[in-house]
């Protein structure tokens, strides 16, 4: 078990940069997760801690010593792809013991470190069979196993659920998650998936374009977004964004949307008057009421039943939102509702899009 | 099954089996000849299947004539140069379809210029060259001049099989602690043996049945191959030909038995299972 420590790191290929100086000091045993939507980096950033690509410029270093010169061999990591990647010539066993037999490991430390992994993973009665003769499910199990049975400094996972079906992916994301749990190593998890992001991670990191967006707990980046790109990012459904003014106000400071529709802020920001801004409200915040209740008028576009709760399209001025409700009586609303956006659940962004705070 | 497509079907398949006819009509005429004994071979005229069969022409292949020296010289030269081929292009299709190198399209370029000269127009230069260095009339100078007419496509063709295996599997192996090598070694050439075998038979069939350049550069029956052999059957004023169709049977034997060795390579999709599918 190792930290790890990435210091302004950038990559080029040619003349394309696709990293633009990524900083990041992980801690030995913390659970990382880098999230983004493809083509932000992430993998690539992963890929340069394995070893896999070479470091453009920064220093990267494992328990303190500066592997950018290291071989992958060198780097005593782990990694679990996204396509598995297990030996078809080789048996599941034999696939899991790789690495130890290179590394001239005993017969026997062999022999206990496959069976002991294989136990963990439920892997026994598979240990003779090729990959081509397992499932899905069971592949991704043997491409952990084969990461765990020696003890690396830290685990690289490069979105490794992607290619389960849905329940499969929620099962193996609980078991990684317990496994980290068990073992308490060093992890760096990439996706694409927040809702991967948000249940595996002590901490997410956030990238978008070869830059980190935001880094901290999941509940972090969840109610206190830095910019725009993490609000809408991070939730499923994603955060509403209205454009708006800011109206500094007599009582109360507040937004004026584009119809005039005036929305009370909880504070007063240090904006100027007027200055456009977004404001931002996550669906399940928004409180709904029938067309004769209080609050902004609403038109219904379209009502997604998902059994848990129920989201609805909504429009308000032609200007398109979302809300999420558990209440079933909302099933049949429309056409017109009312709707209210609670002040303590605004999340203000100013014209660069910019979380604003004071 | 409806009656357009049953006709379909069976037009289909007589068109297979014309074709399969039209193939192998050669190779049994062979067969039939070297068979058929001398005195019915032009007194019974053209027929399927003599009146009477005799193992005549073979017997005297084998004890009398120089065959058994073209044939172990035949064996000798495609057998190395199949080896040094497939090694030469295993390696270097592994490069090309890997890394990214400087001048790589130059060297694609000039590898697929040699291929676009008809080889007649090189026997002269070629025998040029090898003459001062002693190589010709030689095995040696054959098996070289043979390796390097197939390494181009023979790397192409073993580029075309590394491409086809995922990259993943080797950077696996090298985080599982592997240098390149060994993960050439260890995981991707394992995966290729499917076009080695390929490889192999094509390069080994090219060298086994090549008649310009052995004929160019071999004088003499101790370094002759067999397809230059065969001509000794032609004599200024009569042709064997029982004798040498059943030379010919004899060659195919090598041939056929190499492809029933690695037709279960050949046919075999060994990355099956490798990742996701």
């Amino acid at each position: 078990m190792a930290s790890i420590d990435i210091q302004d790191i950038r990559k080029s290929y040619g003349a394309v940069q696709v990293l633009h100086g990524v900083d990041l000091n992980i801690r030995d045993g913390e659970f990382i997760v880098l999230v983004g939507p493809s083509g932000c980096g992430k993998s690539t950033l992963l890929r340069m801690i394995a070893g896999l690509e070479e470091v453009t410029g920064g220093d990267i270093a494992i328990a303190g010593k500066r592997v950018n010169d290291l071989a992958p061999k060198d780097r005593d990591i782990a990694m679990v792809f996204q396509s598995y990647a297990l030996y078809p010539h080789m048996s599941v066993a034999e696939n899991m013991s790789y690495s130890l037999r290179l590394r001239k490991t005993p017969r026997e430390r062999i022999q206990s470190a496959v069976s002991a992994a294989a136990s963990k993973l439920g892997l026994d009665p598979l240990l003779e069979r090729r990959p081509k003769a397992l499932s899905g499910g069971q592949r991704q199990r043997v491409a952990m196993g084969r990461a765990i049975v020696r003890q690396p400094k830290a685990f690289l996972f490069d979105e490794p659920l992607s290619n389960l079906d849905a329940r499969l992916r929620e099962q193996m994301r609980a078991e990684i998650k317990k496994l980290h749990g068990d073992l308490g190593a060093t992890s760096i998890y990439v996706t694409h998936d927040q809702i991967e992001a948000m249940t595996l991670a002590d901490r997410i990191v956030a990238m978008h374009g070869g830059v980190v967006q935001q880094v901290g707990s999941p509940l972090d980046l969840y109610d206190r977004p830095a910019n725009l790109f993490v609000a809408g990012f991070i939730g499923s459904p994603g955060m509403n964004f209205l454009s708006a003014h800011y109206v500094p106000g007599e009582n109360g400071a507040s937004v004026r949307l584009g119809d005039g529709t005036l929305i009370a802020l909880p504070q007063k920001y240090t904006l100027a008057a007027d200055e456009p801004v977004t404001v931002g409200i996550r669906p399940e915040h928004v409180e709904l009421s029938d067309a004769d209740g209080t609050g902004v008028d609403a038109g219904v576009e379209l009502i997604e039943p998902t059994g848990f709760g129920t989201i609805l399209h909504l429009t308000h001025h032609g200007l398109p939102f979302k809300v999420f409700t558990v209440d079933r009586t909302h099933l049949n609303a429309g056409p017109a509702v009312k709707v209210s956006f609670p002040p303590g659940h605004l999340h203000l962004f100013d014209g660069e899009g910019d979380r604003v705070t004071s | 099954m409806t009656a357009k497509s049953m006709v379909l079907t069976v037009a289909h398949r007589l068109a297979i089996l014309a074709y399969i006819v039209f193939a192998l009509f050669p190779l049994f005429w062979l067969l039939k000849v070297s068979l058929t004994p001398n005195d019915l071979l032009y007194s019974e005229g053209v027929r399927m299947w003599p009146s009477r069969v005799s193992f005549d022409h073979f017997r005297f292949v084998v004890a009398h004539s120089d065959f058994p020296i073209f044939f172990r010289n035949s064996l000798i030269v495609a057998g190395s140069t199949a080896i040094v081929v497939t090694i030469l292009a295993s390696l270097s299709g592994y490069a090309l379809s890997r890394f990214a190198f400087r001048a790589k399209y130059w060297i694609v370029a000039l590898m697929l210029l040699t291929q676009m000269f008809p080889l007649v127009m090189l026997v002269a230069p070629i025998f040029k060259m090898l003459s001062p260095l002693g190589l010709t009339n030689s095995l040696t100078g054959l098996v070289i001049v043979y390796s390097a007419f197939n390494v181009p496509f023979a790397t192409f063709l073993m580029q075309s099989f590394f491409d086809g295996i995922p990259k993943d599997l080797e950077e696996a192996a090298k985080i599982d602690g592997a240098t390149q090598f060994t993960a050439f070694r260890q995981i991707i050439l394992p995966l290729t043996l499917p076009g080695i075998a390929a490889t192999i038979g094509f390069v080994f069939t090219a060298a086994w049945s090549e008649l310009l350049f052995a004929l160019m550069l071999i004088s003499g029956n101790d370094a002759a191959t067999f397809p230059v052999g065969l001509l000794s059957f032609v004599s200024k004023f009569s042709v064997d030909f029982g004798q040498m169709m059943a030379a010919g049977v004899l060659a195919l034997i090598p041939a056929c038995v190499f492809f029933f060795l690695i037709q279960r390579y050949l046919v075999q999709g060994l990355t099956a299972g490798a990742v996701k599918g």
